[in-house]
């Protein structure tokens, strides 16, 4: 036998077969199988088809469970334009989301890059401390932070929605244990040619980096368009508010009109729907990653 | 990596590069952290404070809403993350096999309710279970129920709802989690093992547990620490009240009513938020201990 048969035979992936042909039982357990996935993909992915249908029928007709298209989306996308200011709540949205992003992969990328190349002793304690402070619910800050952001007079204003997000332990733990792939030759060379480190960071980590900036960004971009509690908190006027919030002061109406809501939450969706099928691949690993 | 000394230039540029960060979390989290917690022996209304004691501790075991937030977060906890976990874990091992058609497509729905926001996704739950809506008829179509379920006109079932939903949206997410590590585990085991006659379910319990124990206890910590917090969905559903009559008020939620809605005390929600975060640590260490003497066992 040649090497490279070994070879081959050594690498090839030992596929795990439940179903071996002939089998009655293993063929029954397969089909179970495909009857359970298919269950739970159906149920998984009709909420989505319903508040599609639902943005095109009327709110009676939503309630009393009408499965299938109506013809009611523009009378809801009507009422949805007409009590909603949509072109600026979707601008203050995407405005919070796209600045702290930026901010938030800026700040935490630097820390992540510092704390993994510059380790001391004193700095791997206070990495330590900071894991630590991640098990620490928002909920014992808020108070506090919406004092501290009235007494600022900041309330209301996105810096008091952006600002208590930017320096995020979870990015900042995401972007160290990336960078301990890192190849230290390049930061070699880079200072035998006489770079600084904030040139090397700059002209070398960034470029070598980017699917984790790109990872990092569909984490950080996603949780800050979703987010709810903290914005409730400190954005008070309606032209301020984000189209999370909207959303949850209609449905919060004693007879909410849902065709006009479902309507709404197409719009909310659509972008993170976008981002999640254009990158699937890095949403997963950005997913993962974030938290491993 | 063998490091030599960092040198007086590289300690600066090192404390350089993480000062941004540091001070930004010292200024909106380590601070307001520490200043809840001195806010949580103060009594008082509104910003007039004066030190308490453990008054607040007190007021909390005198407190109805406050025992019933605690029973309902216990309630989700206990019947929701384990349901989720059982069904994350089933459906991963189910896509874990290379023969299966349709793997991707599969994997890809069920993951997709975690892309939606948790007030997108429960609205358009919240409209699902109208009374006359559309999962009240799929069941009388079943035949799983006879007349149609009053879903949030009940205290029993708008728990149920709740659960039901959470579980729809973070399943999927879980499941990923367990699907890249049982890509990692080494296949040639569980053949071994079919062919030494090790049945399906044997195989399960004594190779794929065990080999995944590190990856369950981190979901099941993160998803205690998420249950604990839950704010929004319930927050959504219920218009904010935890109704109906406080059947589904969470700690999170009641923080933010005693804050925001009722008449402020800022000192008494500040020792109903500590008490999640001793909750959290209790329940993380309880998870770790259960994790290791199991370990020790097999």
């Amino acid at each position: 036998m040649t090497v490279s048969t070994a070879d081959a035979v050594g690498t090839r992936p030992v596929v795990v077969r439940s179903y071996v042909p002939g089998n009655p039982w293993a063929l029954a357990r397969r089909a179970l199988v495909y009857v359970l996935l298919s269950i739970a993909a159906f149920l998984s992915v009709f909420p989505f088809f319903w508040m599609m249908i639902g943005a095109t029928n009327a709110s009676a007709d939503i309630i009393k469970g009408k499965a299938w298209f109506g013809g009611a989306l523009v009378a809801n996308a009507t009422t949805f334009f007409t009590q909603v200011d949509a072109p600026r709540i979707f601008f203050n949205s995407g405005f919070i989301a796209v600045v702290a992003t930026a901010l938030t992969l800026i700040i935490s990328s630097l820390a992540g890059y510092g704390f993994e190349m510059f380790r001391s002793k004193v700095r791997e304690r206070i990495f330590a401390f900071l894991l630590l402070l991640l098990s620490i619910p928002f909920a014992a800050m808020m108070v506090p932070l919406f004092v501290m952001f009235s007494q600022a007079k900041l309330v209301n204003t996105f810096a008091a929605v952006i600002l208590p997000t930017v320096a995020s332990i979870f990015i900042i733990f995401y972007f160290r244990q990336a960078t301990k792939a890192f190849p230290s030759e390049l930061r070699d060379a880079a200072k035998i040619d006489g770079l600084k480190e904030w040139q090397i960071f700059l002209f070398v980590y960034l470029p070598v980096m980017r699917s984790t900036y790109a990872a990092a960004t569909i984490i950080v971009f996603m949780g800050n368009w979703n987010n709810y509690l903290w914005p409730l908190i400190v954005l008070q006027t309606a032209e301020n508010k984000t189209i999370t919030l909207i959303l949850s002061a209609l449905t919060s109406a004693y007879t909410p009109d849902y065709g006009m809501i479902l309507f709404g939450t197409v719009l909310a969706t659509l972008p993170t729907l976008v981002i999640f099928f254009l990158l699937q691949r890095r949403f997963v690993e950005g997913m993962l990653g974030a938290v491993k | 990596m063998a490091q030599a000394r960092l040198d007086r230039r590289e300690q600066i540029t090192g404390w350089a590069f993480i000062a941004p960060a540091l001070i930004l979390l010292g200024l909106f989290m380590i601070y307001p952290i520490v200043w809840s917690l001195w806010m949580s022996f103060q009594v008082g209304k509104g910003m007039n404070l004066s030190f308490g004691g453990f008054a607040n501790i007190v007021r909390l075991t005198k407190d109805p809403v406050f025992i019933r937030a605690l029973g309902n977060t216990f309630t989700f906890f206990i019947f929701q993350v384990p349901i989720m976990i059982g069904l994350a874990l089933l459906f991963a091992v189910a896509l874990n096999d290379s023969t299966l058609r349709f793997r991707g497509l599969f994997r890809t729905a069920i993951f997709l309710p975690c892309v939606t926001s948790l007030i997108a996704y429960s609205t358009v739950f919240k409209s699902m279970f109208a009374t006359d809506g559309i999962i009240n008829q799929a069941l009388m179509a079943l035949h799983v129920i006879a007349s149609p379920i009053s879903w949030f006109g009940d205290p029993f079932w708008a728990k149920v709802a709740i659960i039901i939903a959470i579980t729809w949206r973070w399943t999927g997410y879980n499941m990923i989690f367990y699907l890249a590590a049982l890509q990692n585990i080494d296949r040639s085991i569980y053949e071994a093992a079919r062919i030494d006659g090790v049945p399906a379910w044997a195989r399960f319990r004594y190779l794929t547990i065990p080999m995944l124990k590190p990856v369950i206890l981190f979901t099941t910590v993160i998803s205690t620490i998420g249950t604990l917090q839950l704010f929004d969905e319930v927050a959504n559903f219920t218009a904010g009240t935890g109704g109906p009559s406080d059947s589904t008020v969470t700690l999170s939620l009641y923080i933010y009513n005693l804050t925001f809605k009722f008449m402020p005390s800022f000192g008494y929600s500040a020792t109903v938020s500590w008490v999640i975060v001793v909750l959290v640590g209790i329940l993380t260490f309880l998870q770790f201990l259960i994790a290791r003497d199991r370990r020790i066992k097999s």
